[in-house]
């Protein structure tokens, strides 16, 4: 049998108490607070400035160590070592185009870098400038092109040989010295000059060659005089003296005395242009005994008359 | 009265600084509720005649960027009752609005509704020493007004020269520039309790706020919901608040008058409340959804619950009839309508060319009421809603906000007011002018 009081009476579920509303408004501090972080100023220095500082504070601090300065430093260079002697950037090989053989000897003889090298070894200015400074090379391109160095050169032509005290050079058009020969027979195609400072008139000198073209096999080459004008010397021991400015023109002007009059086949060892007005012949010994021979007789053939 | 001038002009630069910053507040501190509005303004006035708004009343020269309102707490009568309630709740309102306009505002332009509002009219007179009107004269004929006693711990809350008048013509708005003998002034002093403003200022310092401005609510309202021919042609504005109803006589489109009657919505409520048996906030939610003051037929036959939690299942399933309900709010209306005809009648609102009546403000919401003021009122009565402002919250624009928007307008554009001129000359003390004279003479 049950008890009675198993069964209480259910008393009806009281509605729960009702919460009591949090007072809405800020306290005093929040209101600050709110009003604080409004404030522009405050904000960006909470927001840019703060941040900024704990990042400099904390690289300061570890950075502050000079053993870690010199471990970072020294991992620093291991890795870019490493990077640069990976084998994408080693140079192996040296191309060298458009030299001689001499230059190109030359070239391998003087490049200061053992290959293979790292391309980040080679400075490839410096290398530039030492090329260039070689008398051949007119001009010198150096790049590097998966792991070949190769390097295009252009080198100077040879327009004119110069006989001076000590031996015999090669010139270029410029009048830059290309290099010495042993002897003139090794270059018999080029003209020679000679004379003090006939390597400063270069051009002018080309100019006089290119002009006196119809009668160059007779030619043995020009001399310098004084340093200031030339002297076209051909075989048989002529010499024609051209004037100090107009060499080309007196030229110009003694082919067309030689096309009239057949001048240069005439017996002269020295022909005089120097002044334009009075071109003057300079007969050699024969010819004046000659010339005399053939006056006095006329004249005596005409007294005879 | 020294001191007023001065603290008023101090009140002035602060506005102008609030100005300079670009930001101001404005705390519309009611009996029922606390608003807050979060202005910025943009630098010079930009055009906006194109669609339809002219810049009439400088309302495009600013820019609601926040608002906010909550239940008014510690405010009884439009006057602050108690600081700490009433300063928790400002940090509430300026916090909620500086949350949603995301910038810190510092300045403040407060109303207030109550503190026993008296008006008064003021003359001065003076000679003109020169022919033209400087400014310099209007200052001196303002400051020959002579202070009526308006008691002792009250303080002047707003004082508008209401009309020039020089030698025999008057009604002149600005007499600067005019050429004549006798300039006469006739001034709008409006006074306040001294204690109410001082509690107020008291706690906007508690929240960290400057004042840099005060209005009287039922002015605010009227620059509001007045449009500009009413302002122009004489009309009464009624501000119909939570503890107070304020009226404001505009004519010229200056304040001619205003004084307040110390009933509101919150008698109505407690009216209810008191009849019905219910608490106060369950008043308020019949009152709003179901309160009316013209009592049909179909009333009687429409039912509301009243509700309630006592446990008692007889008490909480009562139901009222709204026929009932009207019947309570009704006697109290029309007692505060009453009232309000009476100060009409005693401000002589009778003998203005126009005599419209708008009705704002949040317990002028009652369905019907417009009928009944004009019954009560005896004129042209219609409700008023504020201005509409760039930016104001759909939620804002109700009749309840117009002295907040009003407050907005009188920042923006302040009407001159005394302290708005120098103070003349001879106002300042005399010994100091002279030891300056005397120092000038014995050194030079």
């Amino acid at each position: 049998m049950q008890p009675v009081g198993a069964t209480p009476l259910a008393a009806p579920p009281r509605p729960a108490p009702r919460v009591l509303h949090r007072d809405p408004a800020p306290s005093r501090m929040r209101y600050k607070l709110a009003r604080l972080w409004l404030t522009p100023s405050v904000r960006g220095l909470l927001r840019i400035g703060l941040p900024l500082a704990l990042i400099l504070g904390v690289l300061g601090l570890w950075l502050g160590d000079a053993g870690q300065r010199a471990a970072l430093a020294e991992r620093f260079t291991t890795l870019k070592t490493e990077i640069q002697n990976r084998p994408e950037f080693s140079v192996t090989l040296l191309r060298i185009d458009g030299a001689s053989p001499a230059v190109d000897a030359a070239i391998r003889a003087m490049l200061p870098v053992a290959l293979p090298a790292s391309s980040f070894a080679l400075d490839l200015p410096a290398l530039r400038t030492l090329i260039a400074r070689l008398d051949a090379v007119a001009s010198v391109d150096l790049r590097v092109q998966q792991g070949v160095l190769a390097v295009t050169v252009i080198e100077r032509v040879p327009a004119v040989l110069w006989r001076h005290a000590t031996g015999v050079e090669m010139l270029d058009a410029s009048g830059h010295r290309i290099a010495t020969i042993l002897a003139r027979d090794l270059r018999p195609e080029l003209p020679l000059i000679a004379g003090d400072g006939a390597e400063k008139a270069v051009p002018e000198a080309l100019s006089i060659l290119a002009a006196a073209a119809p009668i160059l096999p007779r030619a043995r080459g020009l001399v310098r005089v004084g340093e200031r004008r030339w002297d076209l010397v051909l075989d048989r021991d002529q010499r024609i003296l051209l004037p100090e400015s107009g060499a080309v023109q007196a030229v110009q002007r003694l082919l067309a005395l030689d096309r009239a009059e057949d001048l240069l086949a005439r017996d002269f060892t020295q022909l005089d242009l120097r002044l334009a007005a009075r071109p003057t012949l300079r007969l050699s010994a024969d010819a004046q005994d000659e010339f005399k021979r053939i006056t006095a007789q006329v004249m005596t053939s005409g007294s005879n008359r | 009265m020294n001191g007023l001038y001065q603290a008023q002009r101090a009140m002035r630069a602060m506005r102008k600084a609030a100005m300079q910053r670009g930001v101001i507040a404005i705390l519309d501190v009611g009996t029922s509720k606390i608003a807050c509005l979060v202005l910025r303004f943009d630098g010079p006035e930009r055009s906006q005649t194109s669609d339809g708004v002219g810049p009439m009343a400088g309302q495009s020269a600013f820019r609601v960027i926040g608002a906010a309102t909550t239940r008014s707490r510690g405010v009884r009568f439009g006057e602050v009752e108690t600081m700490a309630e009433t300063e928790r709740a400002i940090r509430t309102a300026v916090q909620a609005a500086q949350k949603m306009a995301n910038v810190r505002v510092d300045h403040v332009i407060a109303s207030i509704a109550g503190a026993r509002p008296r008006s008064y009219g003021l003359a001065g007179e003076i000679k003109l020493q020169e022919a033209q009107v400087a400014e310099a004269d209007v200052a001196r004929v303002l400051a020959a007004c002579d202070l009526p006693d308006i008691g002792d711990a009250r303080e002047v809350l707003h004082a508008h020269p209401v009309n020039f008048s020089l030698d025999h013509r008057t009604g002149l708005g600005d007499p600067r520039g005019h050429v004549g003998t006798r300039l006469a002034v006739d001034m709008h002093l409006l006074a306040v309790d001294a204690d109410a403003i001082e509690n107020l200022t008291f706690c906007l310092r508690r929240c960290d706020l400057e004042l840099a401005g005060i209005a009287s609510a039922a002015y605010a309202a009227g620059i509001a919901a007045l449009v500009e021919d009413e302002q122009e042609l004489g009309a009464a504005c009624i501000d119909m608040g939570g503890g107070i109803s304020g009226v404001s006589v505009f004519i010229k489109k200056h304040m001619i008058f205003a004084d307040a009657v110390r009933m509101g919505g919150d008698h109505i409520t407690s009216d209810i409340s008191k009849g019905l048996q219910v608490p106060m906030a369950v008043a308020e939610r019949i009152k709003t959804f179901h309160g009316g003051v013209h009592a049909t037929g179909m009333d009687d036959r429409e039912m509301i619950d009243v509700g309630g939690d006592s446990g008692d299942w007889e008490k909480d399933r009562r139901k009222v009839s709204r026929a009932e309900l009207i019947g309570i709010i009704r006697p109290r209306v029309e007692e505060i309508l009453e009232e309000l005809r009476a100060l009409l009648d005693a401000a002589g609102f009778d003998s203005l060319p126009s005599q419209q009546i708008v009705l704002t403000g949040g317990a002028s919401q009652i369905p019907g009421l417009d009928g009944l003021a004009a019954r009560i009122l005896g004129h042209a009565v219609r409700l008023g809603r504020p201005l509409r402002v760039q930016g104001l919250p759909q939620a804002a624009t109700g009749a309840g906000f117009a002295s907040a928007v009003g407050l907005a307008l009188f920042a923006a554009h302040p009407q001159d007011e005394w302290w708005d001129f120098e103070l003349p000359a001879e106002r300042y003390p005399a010994r100091s002018l002279k030891r300056a004279v005397r120092w000038f003479r014995d050194n030079w």
